[in-house]
């Protein structure tokens, strides 16, 4: 599993999205900016879920039920490369 | 090294322009205590979900409506309307203020005797009241409310039978400008049948003619219509006096004041528009006063008012079960509390609160209840923090018609506490069984095991 976002979309420091395609703007709060960081840098989940639970208090547990419906909600906005297995 | 709060990561559109309904207004403080008691301790304590009646807002609510119309009319009783929440221990609180019963059924009748009320002070309202109900009546002194011509005769039957005179009203419905109006009960005004049913029970002299009743609807946002009634109600006590000199003792206004919930579809939320008790008594009170009766005779004024005074009184605690996401993408939480106990939701869009703080984000939520069934949906849409499995929940305002037409169904009914103005929670109604389901089922013995 590797997720990354689209390549048009652009993505600033404070976490503020913009899709040129549909001309939809979205914002990021700190936590889902570093997700997307680390997604970027094609980070598998598991690479994912270590870093976010050394630095933030969450369980491997929680942070991944989050993680999976954050990523829903990337899909729903249709701002995901397609993926691969 | 010190690990930073986390809130889960998430992703919001940016919409420019038009709010969206979820634009309004947004519940988004959590309700932490009832009356002082922490949400959490009461679910610990009673178990989830849970019913939280508070007897300090029942109190304060009803001198407040009591006050309403008191301050603009000389006499005013209330009638606790049993069929809104018939639970004792709710009752007696209405009965301690003063309140006398209002009942619709046989078993009301005897669960308002049986919480001390006398029969004088009981009203019987409704379509429903069997000859031995009215022998009952009658014997107790109660005031019969006829809402047809079949009972009118069945009353007049067991007047002569026992030798008593009972005393009775007449119910009427009437146009008050209100659609869709409510006619399939009582006699109508504007079609002089209201007028037969007196005149019918004035000659034969059987039944005493104590007062007029009118119910014009329930959740009545419009007060107009209650000054309509109440003058109509009005010209037929001035038609009476004038015709046989003799005048009705009370008017009787019914219930129908809207609660402060907010009904489906509604845009704006009913706790900045519903009218407030000053505005129902002045329009019911107004409309009396400036009417023909002799104000050295003004007939006591009865309300039977249910949901405008209990429901804010009540609060359905519950728990989370589970979040998912709808293939729309939609937000959705399973709670553990459906439909089938909070009925009220298939009206209101009932307010749901966390029971602790939990993120600052909102999302727009499906709220699901338990039951294995597509519409035991609490709220379709609403803007909602992500409240995680085991997190409790608060519904407000699900005082009335909640306790009484809950139905048993797949899971079993929850507890009911009253917070007492002391703040101490009392079990009022226990958590029910599996026996309180099968206590009145009979297995025939062929199906008997061993
Ligand atoms: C005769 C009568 N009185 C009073 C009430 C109480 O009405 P509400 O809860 O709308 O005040 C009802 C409710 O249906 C009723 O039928």
């Amino acid at each position: 599993m590797n997720m990354k976002l689209k390549k048009n979309i652009a993505l600033s420091e404070s976490g503020f999205v913009f899709d040129p395609t549909t001309g939809d703007s979205y914002s990021l709060n700190q936590e889902a900016r570093e997700v997307v960081r680390l997604m970027n840098e094609g980070k598998e989940l598991s690479e994912i879920t270590d870093y976010m639970v050394s630095i933030y208090n969450v369980g491997r547990n929680d942070f991944e039920k989050y993680f999976f419906d954050f990523a829903s909600m990337l899909r729903q906005f249709r701002l995901l490369e397609d993926e691969q297995d | 090294m010190e690990k930073k709060e986390f809130e889960r990561p998430y992703i919001k559109k940016i919409r420019a322009g038009v709010p969206s309904k979820f634009g309004m207004p947004v519940q988004a403080e959590p309700v932490t205590h009832i009356d002082g008691v922490p949400v959490a301790e009461l679910i610990t304590d009673f178990g989830s979900p849970l019913f939280v009646i508070s007897e300090k807002s029942i109190r304060r609510t009803y001198r407040e409506a009591l006050e309403a119309f008191r301050s603009r009319y000389p006499e005013v009783q209330f009638a606790w309307s049993y069929k809104t929440n018939y639970l004792d221990a709710v009752c007696r609180t209405y009965h301690s203020e003063g309140s006398w019963a209002e009942v619709v059924s046989g078993f009301e009748y005897d669960k308002a005797l049986s919480n001390g009320i006398k029969g004088s002070q009981i009203i019987f309202n409704g379509p429903e009241k069997s000859r031995d109900d009215i022998v009952k009546a009658t014997e107790n002194n109660s005031l019969i409310h006829i809402d047809h011509f079949d009972e009118l005769y069945m009353v007049t039957e067991v007047a002569e039978t026992l030798g008593k005179k009972p005393r009775v009203a007449i119910r009427i419905n009437m146009d008050t400008g209100i659609y869709p109006m409510w006619d399939r009960f009582g006699f109508n005004y504007e079609n002089g049948e209201a007028w037969d049913a007196i005149n019918r029970i004035m000659m034969t002299g059987k039944l005493e003619l104590t007062g007029l009743h009118t119910h014009i609807g329930t959740y009545m946002l419009a007060v107009n219509a209650y000054a309509v009634a109440a003058s109509k109600l009005a010209d037929l006590a001035v038609r009476i006096e004038r015709k046989y000199e003799t005048s009705i003792k009370y008017i009787d206004m019914g219930g129908g004041f809207a609660s402060r919930n907010t009904l489906k579809g509604a845009y704006l939320p009913g706790r900045d528009t519903v009218p407030s008790f000053d505005d129902y008594a002045n329009a019911i009170t107004g409309a009396l006063l400036n009417s023909e009766i002799n104000p050295g005779r003004l007939p006591l004024l009865i309300l039977e008012t249910g949901r405008a005074l209990v429901d804010d009184a009540g609060y359905l605690l519950g728990t989370v079960l589970a979040n998912k996401r709808l293939s729309d993408g939609r937000r959705s939480t399973i709670i553990d509390a459906g439909v089938n106990i909070l009925f009220t939701s298939f009206w209101y869009e009932h307010e749901f609160y966390p029971a602790k703080h939990t993120s600052d984000h909102l999302e727009e939520t499906t709220i699901y209840g338990p039951l294995c069934m597509n519409i035991d949906v609490l709220r379709e849409s609403v803007a909602f923090p992500l409240l995680r499995r085991g997190d409790n929940f608060v519904v407000k305002r699900v005082g009335a018609y909640n306790m009484t037409q809950w139905m048993q169904f797949i899971t079993l009914r929850p507890a009911v506490v009253m917070i007492d103005e002391a703040g101490k929670p009392h079990i009022i109604r226990e958590r029910e069984t599996v026996d309180t389901v099968t206590h009145n089922e009979i297995v025939p013995t062929h199906l008997k095991s061993e």
